[in-house]
Formats: C-alpha cells, structure tokens, sequence
C-alpha cells in the first residue's frame, strides 16, 4: 500500500509538490497560483473522468445488449419457422413415398391425382414426379412436361443417393420463376431405390420472410453458400443475385456482429438454416437503433464540457484568491518585522545610550567639581600671577562639562522619553512657542519663516514636551538644511472637517536629502555628515509620533528642497 | 546665617574631596562620608545641619540612609544627589522626607542656595 503511494507520489511532478521558496521572489505566486490550480483541478477532474468513462462505456455495453437481444430473438425465431417451413414439406414428401409403392406412383393418372390433392394441402407445390434408380423420370404431375427426362448425371441426383434427402437451391425454371426443389429417396426391399421430387415455389418462402414486419433500414433475406441471394432483398439486391455481404462461417446458433460497408456501420445477424444450404441473414442500420445512444453521449458529453469549464473557471479563480491573500499576509507580516524590527533597534539602542550617559556622568560629576575647585582656589587667592588666563581654561573645562551633560541628558531624552503628561494642545500654539526658540538664529541667519496655520484647528492630547520636541527637532533640521536666507514654510491642516488626524507640514527650499539618505533619515545616530548633530533628533521625533499612532513622510529631492509631513491622531491613547 | 555643618555623602572619594574643599573654600563645615553606614556613624557623633546624600551607592542605598536620618535626627535636612535620568529617586526621596534632590553633575551656587533654604526651612522648623 505503501509503496503505491509512494509511486504514485513520484508521478507528481517535483515542482508541484515543492512548496514555492522566498527565494522565488514574486515568482513565488505565480508558481504557488499554477500548481494550486494544477492540483484543483486534477483532484476535481479526475473522479469526473472516471464517472464519464465509466458511464459511457456502461451505457454503451447496456444499450448494444439491447439492440442485439431482439435481432438474436428474430434470428432465431424466423429461422425456426423456416426449418419448420421445409420439414414440413419434406415430411409430406416423405410421407407419401412410404405410403406408395412404385407401381402406385409410376402410374401417371395417380400421379396426378396424388399432386393434385397435394396441391390442394400446399398451393405452392409446382410439380411432382417420379425418378427411378436410373435417373429416369418416369411419371411426371405439373407444368413443365418433364416425362422421360434422366437425371442420372446431375449432383443433387447423386446427393440424394447418399443422404436420402435433398433440398436444392433456388433456381429460376422454364417459365422464369424462381423455386426450388425437395427430393427424397426410398429404398425397395430388392435393393433398388426410387425417388420424388417436387418444385416449390419460392413466392410462399419469400412471403414468411416479408411477412416479418421489419422497421425501415432493416433488411432479411436468405442466401446460399455460394453468396447468391435465395430470396429478395430490400437493401442488397434481387433473388439469385449475389449479395455484397460475404459468406459467413457455418453456424446454427444465431451470430450477431458489426459490419462496415459502403452504406456505413450495420448490425449484421445470421443462422444457417437446418438440414439446407441457406443461410438466414439480417442486417439492421445502427443509427435507428443507436439514436438514442447518441443523444445519451452528446448530453455526457456536454455535461462534460460544461463541468470541465466551471471547475476551470473556480480553480482559477479560488487559487486567485487565495494567493492574493497569502501575499497580501505575507506583506503584512513582513512590514510589521521591519517595524518590529525598528523597534527593537531602537530599544536596544535605547538602553546602550541611557547606560552611557549613566557611565560618563559620575566623572563628568568629578571633572565638574575638581573643575571648580580649581576656579575657586584662583579665585579665592587674589594674587595669582596667570590669574585671568587660567579662569579662562578652567571656565573652558566647565563649558565642555555643560555640553556633555547637554548630550548625557539628550541621550538619556532618547532614552526614556522623559515623563509624560498629556494634557490639551493648540498646535498652532505650540508650533509658535518653539518657533520662539530659534527666533535669534532666524534672524541672524536671515532665514524666513512663513507660517500657513489653520485659524480654528481643533486642539489635541498629547505630551508637550514630546510634542515640542518633534517639532523643534524637525524645524531645526530645516534651519540646518537652508542656506542663509533660505525660506522655510510651515503649514497646519485638517484632512477634513472631522478628521481623526491633523496634519503639520515643514516645508525648506534647502539642498535636499539624496535617495540613500532617505531610506536612513529616521535610524537614530545617522547623520548626512553635512552638518554635526548627534543624529538622534529625527529619530525621537519619529519615535513619538509613531508610539501615538501617527507618521511622518518625507518628501524630498536633491536640490528641491525637502517636506516634512507629520500626521497626528487627535486623541494619544498611548502617549 | 553662615556657618552651618554639612555632611557629604558620596562613594566617589574624588567627588567627595573636590567638593567638599570648595563648600569649605566658602566657609562651611563639612564632614565626609563616602557610604552610608560611615555617614549614620557620623551622624551619632556630630550631626550637622545639613547631608548631601548621593541615591546610588554600594551598601546602604541613598534613601535607605535618608529613612534612617529622618528617623533618628528629624532636626537635620538632607538634599538628595541623583544622576541625570534618575529624577524618579529624586521625586520618591522627596517623599520620604528629603529637603530636595539636585542633578549631577552640580552648579556650585545653585547648591549652595538649596543649602540655605534648607538652613532657613531648619529654623522656621
């Protein structure tokens, strides 16, 4: 059992059973679409190929049976009535040359009376008469006047020795009737034998036959073993003419079979006849029986068609679903591992930075304190010979102290976010308030800031200080991207009336930001080079935004400037 | 209102020196202690007006140190010393008592001031 399924296993294509890899890329699908159509479709089509096949040969055996019952049956039938025909003649025959002796028959006057009483019984009897042992007839009842004629050198003459009985084959006679004849023999206690032959007339054989009611298309007819037909035919020619069909090989059981000539495939039955050369034939046209066959195996066949299509059609379609929503899963889940993956980046970073700013600011502590002593010590002793320089130096040392502890803090900003308070915000407010900061740099700097503020945004709730951070963090990265001079647009909007987000756009006409540096412009501590910063300001801007469900999208070109747009929800659940 | 003792608690001996020379520079008693189980010594044997406690320390935790201060010397003010990002053991030792809590590193004359006000709080006490 095993290893049939194992064969049957290895019959199904490797690239079917392989589950599409990541490596195939979006190939991948395509592949993954093809094979599950291909495996839809063999497990729905193959049972209706079975059930089709199955089916087609069922009928087509049940209805041959069918067809081929009644042609034996009349076969059969209509060959016992003609064997029952010829006993019968050859009875009477039989009967009347126990019963006369020679002297009786020889004579012509009771001859005649004999046949005309025979006659009487069975019209069709064309002539009697007697033959001696020499061949010599020698009394003769009938139309033909056949006294004296000698037999002695014909075939069923010597037939008719032998067997005792012989029944001829049709033949046409002096007046261009076709019949044929009975003779039988009989044997006198000298030795010697006589024998009686009567004509019969084939017009009563032909009518049994023709008496059969047979539906158009269907033929019978009787033909000897020579082929020359006995009786006429509707289909395959006239009496004593020879029939298209060939011969077929002795048998008195009825023989069914199928036969192509030139008008196309028939039913062809026979059975000789007993005790005679004939045989029995009948054809019939298998379109009048096999109709009904045909309008069977065109509705399979259709019903086939139609199946084969719609399983088709669903294949396609159910395998197109399904892998729109496996790639659709897949890239989500890849989009949420990039982010995941973001986030974990951050996290750790997060804590390699609060680790650092704790580590450097115990002798940042010291180098401060040791730092004022010393400022103090020369302050303190008035007469000290480098007295303004050293203040100088150790006012320097100090200075330097204030900016790591500047850095420690902003690491430490980085790290924890600080504490969060949320409360109710006037963007445009806020916007103002940290505009105010950079109002001196502006300034000097010349740089214009032209503010598009929506007059009634609806306020929100967040932290303010995180919130003033994104955006000091971002509108300072537009001052440094600017020229002196340069101009730098900030614009508020609501999507919509009731929008769930506000929009806030900082838009510099600076040298803009290269594709490399795009793709980078979020990760903490990545700097373009072009101006000194800790490369942390966008990330926490990023960081915030995105923990309360917003976004932010650049939109920058080297040499066009750069816009950035931040989207944030009304309501911070998480901030 | 000068003249009043401080005892300054710190594990970094060259923090605790620097330091405590300058507080002395301005005229100031100081005593030192560079953990807290040597600063409660102190305590029994002279307590001061004021103790600068560091929160981090090995041993004895900064506000461990501060429960016990506040439960032996009630008279004696304490100002807390906590590292940047540690203002939550600032807030929390508040609550346990402490005058107030100063960032390191720390501006000579804004610790100076916090003392006074901690002298001032001392006699209005």
């Amino acid at each position: 059992m095993s290893s049939f399924i194992n064969k049957l296993r290895e019959l199904i294509p490797k690239s079917i059973k392989d589950f599409p890899d990541y490596g195939e890329g979006p190939r991948r699908y395509s592949l993954l679409r093809k094979n599950l159509i291909l495996i839809i479709c063999a497990i729905a089509l193959l049972p209706l190929v079975l059930m089709a096949s199955i089916n087609y040969l069922e009928y087509q055996s049940a209805l041959k049976e069918e067809m081929v019952k009644p042609l034996r049956r009349l076969i059969t039938s209509t060959k016992h009535t003609l064997e029952l025909f010829l006993t019968e003649r050859e009875s009477t025959l039989r009967l009347l040359i126990r019963e006369r002796s020679f002297e009786e028959l020889r004579e012509q006057k009771r001859l005649v009376h004999i046949f005309q009483s025979l006659k009487h019984e069975f019209p069709e009897f064309v002539d009697l008469g007697l033959i001696d042992s020499s061949g010599l007839q020698r009394s003769y009842s009938g139309p033909y006047g056949l006294l004296g004629k000698d037999y002695s050198g014909q075939t069923w003459f010597h037939e008719v020795q032998v067997r005792g009985v012989h029944i001829s084959d049709v033949f046409l006679g002096y007046r261009e009737f076709p019949h044929f004849v009975i003779a039988v023999k009989k044997d006198t206690v000298a030795g010697d034998f006589y024998v009686l032959r009567a004509t019969i007339d084939t017009e009563k054989f032909n009518n049994l036959i023709s008496g059969i009611s047979l539906r158009p298309g269907s033929d019978m007819f009787i033909i000897n073993r020579q082929g020359v037909l006995q009786t006429p035919s509707r289909y395959h020619g006239n009496v004593l003419e020879k029939s298209p069909l060939p011969v077929p090989p002795v048998s008195q059981e009825a023989v069914i079979s199928e036969v192509v000539d030139e008008q196309g495939e028939k039913l062809f039955g026979y059975a000789y006849l007993r005790g005679s050369s004939s045989i029995l034939i009948v054809t019939k046209k298998p379109g009048e029986v096999l109709g009904g066959w045909f309008a069977l195996r065109g509705e399979l066949l259709l019903l086939f068609i139609v199946s084969t299509v719609i399983i088709i059609f669903v294949a396609i379609k159910t395998s197109r679903l399904l892998v729109d929503r496996i790639q659709e899963a897949d890239q989500k889940r890849e989009s949420v591992y990039i982010e995941m993956e973001h986030t974990s980046k951050l996290a750790s970073l997060g804590r390699l930075a609060a680790g650092v700013a704790h580590e450097v600011n115990n002798p940042l502590a010291i180098i401060n304190e040791k730092a004022g002593l010393l400022k103090d010590l020369v302050q303190f002793s008035k007469e000290y010979q480098d007295r303004q320089k050293m203040l100088s130096l150790v006012d320097s040392v100090l200075g330097s102290v204030s900016r790591c502890r500047d850095i420690t803090h902003r690491l430490l900003g980085f790290a924890k976010r600080m504490d969060v308070k949320v409360e109710t915000i006037y963007l445009n407010q806020l916007i103002e308030e940290v505009l105010g900061f950079l109002e001196k740099e502006a300034f000097h700097r010349n740089i214009k800031v032209e503010l598009k503020l929506a007059p009634e945004l609806a306020p929100i709730a967040h932290d303010r200080g995180q919130l003033q951070q994104v955006f000091l963090n971002i509108i300072n990265n537009a001052f440094e991207a600017v020229e002196d001079g340069g101009n730098i647009a900030i614009t508020t909007r609501e999507q919509e009336k009731h929008a769930e987000t506000i929009e806030v756009e900082i838009a510099d006409d600076g040298g803009g930001i290269s594709v490399e540096d795009l793709k980078h412009i979020f990760d903490p501590f990545y700097t373009s080079g072009k101006v000194q910063g800790t490369g942390l300001g966008l990330s926490i801007a990023y960081g915030i935004v995105a923990k309360c469900g917003g976004d932010i999208k650049v939109h920058s070109a080297v040499g066009e400037g750069s816009t950035f747009t931040v989207k944030l929800p009304k309501n911070c659940a998480t901030a | 209102m000068d003249g009043y003792s401080v005892l300054l608690v710190d594990d970094e001996e060259e923090f605790v020196s620097a330091l405590s020379e300058r507080l002395m520079l301005r005229g100031i008693e100081v005593e030192i202690a560079l953990d807290g189980e040597e600063a409660l010594a102190r305590m029994k044997e002279k307590p001061p007006d004021v103790v600068i406690l560091d929160v981090m320390m090995p041993g004895l935790s900064g506000l461990e140190v501060l429960k016990m201060i506040r439960g032996s010397h009630p008279q004696t003010q304490v100002i807390l010393l906590t590292g940047q990002g540690s203002t939550k053991e600032g807030i929390e030792g508040m609550r346990l008592g402490a005058f107030d809590y100063l960032i390191k590193p720390v501006d000579i004359e804004e610790m100076l001031e916090r003392m006074k006000e901690a002298v001032k709080a001392i006699g209005n006490g």
